[in-house]
């Protein structure tokens, strides 16, 4: 089972949700002998996390995750390509200093940390547009993770936010989910 | 071409995503939600038009994350993307109808949605008590999903009924402006 964890954040920044899922420890450490027990994350050392700790964790990622969606890199695009970008609010006195810097991709929307990857594990980050993120840990050798973790949001659609008792931003404690994601990340 | 784009999204999206219920379990389901209200509030319309909208809200904040879901969609680049989103997607995926986007003003933050059909108000007559055409906005839950589903995605909106099919006007009509955009973040870099 090469899936670790998921982590769902609110868009306040509080952990409304995690699930560790259970790693084949045995069968790894079998196989490559001397790397250490995978922990929780896929990370050595992550066995012994407590709810805590991924409180802590998802506070530090939200900050993180702000903070690269403003260190984007901008290139300096030419003044004549400029016209069709969303006016930024330019004075006629400053001619739009932040208008002539421009993303790689400028149609695309700045979104911040996508994925991280190390040795260890992946962690691919899935953001929707009402803020709630989607942490999904994952070994590095998983294929397609966004497929997955756009699955785990049609998941979160459905048997979260389509459930009238749970409360928007809310942790969530719901059978029905527990049930959709065991079966969607366990039948594959 | 964007327009036809949105269109052929929406009729896809009805096809292969969207789980159909019967019409009639729906039109009475609401029927028999606004005249609850309206026994439970003594016909005190403009009451019950609040109320609606507030549970319309409560449906949307929900809702939006399921359009989402189901659409994959990005970021519209504009308040006239937005609109043409609502109609022809949203509606559509919804409502199997496409309301007509109309009437914008100048400064693109207000339009109409001009319903040439209206799932929800089939076979309904307004009560003849001489007050409920002149008070009552029967769909007005649509204004609040509107308003909490927008404001889910930094958009806070307003939204009401300015005609209704059912009060006697020629068209049913619903005015959506744009208020502001809701920005928590932080403020854009002074560099």
């Amino acid at each position: 089972m090469p899936v670790f964890a998921l982590l769902v954040i609110s868009k306040a920044g509080s952990l409304i949700y995690h699930r560790t899922l259970p790693t084949s420890t045995s069968a790894s450490t079998s196989s490559s002998g001397s790397q250490p027990a995978t922990g929780t994350l896929g990370l050595p050392g992550t066995t012994s996390l407590t709810t805590n700790d991924y409180l802590v964790l998802a506070g530090t990622f939200h900050g993180v995750h702000a903070i690269t969606k403003n260190v984007t890199p901008k290139f300096l695009a030419n003044s004549a390509s400029s016209s069709d970008h969303p006016p930024a609010p330019t004075t006629n006195g400053v001619t739009g200093k932040a208008s002539s810097f421009r993303y790689p991709i400028p149609d695309a929307p700045v979104t911040g940390i996508e994925s991280l990857e190390s040795s260890f594990f992946k962690l691919t980050v899935f953001q929707s547009l009402t803020g709630t993120k989607f942490l999904l840990f994952t070994d590095p050798s998983m294929p397609n993770t966004d497929g997955l973790i756009r699955g785990i949001y049609d998941r979160f659609a459905d048997h979260v936010c389509k459930n009238p008792f749970w409360h928007i931003d809310n942790p969530i404690r719901l059978d029905g989910w527990e049930r959709a994601l065991n079966q969607f990340l366990f039948r594959r | 071409m964007a327009a036809n784009k949105s269109t052929r999204q929406g009729e896809d999206l009805w096809k292969t995503r969207v789980e159909k219920v019967n019409a009639e379990l729906v039109t009475l389901t609401y029927g028999t939600i606004v005249a609850q209200l309206c026994a439970d509030y003594e016909n005190d319309y403009t009451q019950v038009n609040q109320q609606l909208e507030k549970m319309g809200y409560n449906i949307g904040v929900r809702l939006i994350e399921d359009f989402l879901a189901k659409t994959s969609m990005a970021r519209c680049g504009n308040f006239r993307d937005t609109a043409d989103m609502i109609s022809k997607v949203g509606f559509k995926i919804f409502l199997n109808v496409t309301p007509t986007v109309t009437n914008w003003t100048a400064d693109s933050k207000s339009f109409s949605l001009l319903f040439d059909e209206n799932p929800l108000a089939d076979f309904v007559e307004l009560p003849d008590d001489g007050r409920a055409q002149d008070e009552l906005w029967f769909s007005n839950i649509l204004c609040g999903v509107l308003r909490g589903a927008l404001e889910m995605v930094q958009m806070s909106i307003e939204a009401h009924f300015v005609s209704d099919i059912l009060r006697g006007n020629d068209t049913t009509e619903m005015r959506v402006t744009l208020l502001r955009m809701i920005e928590d973040e932080m403020p854009p870099e002074d560099d």
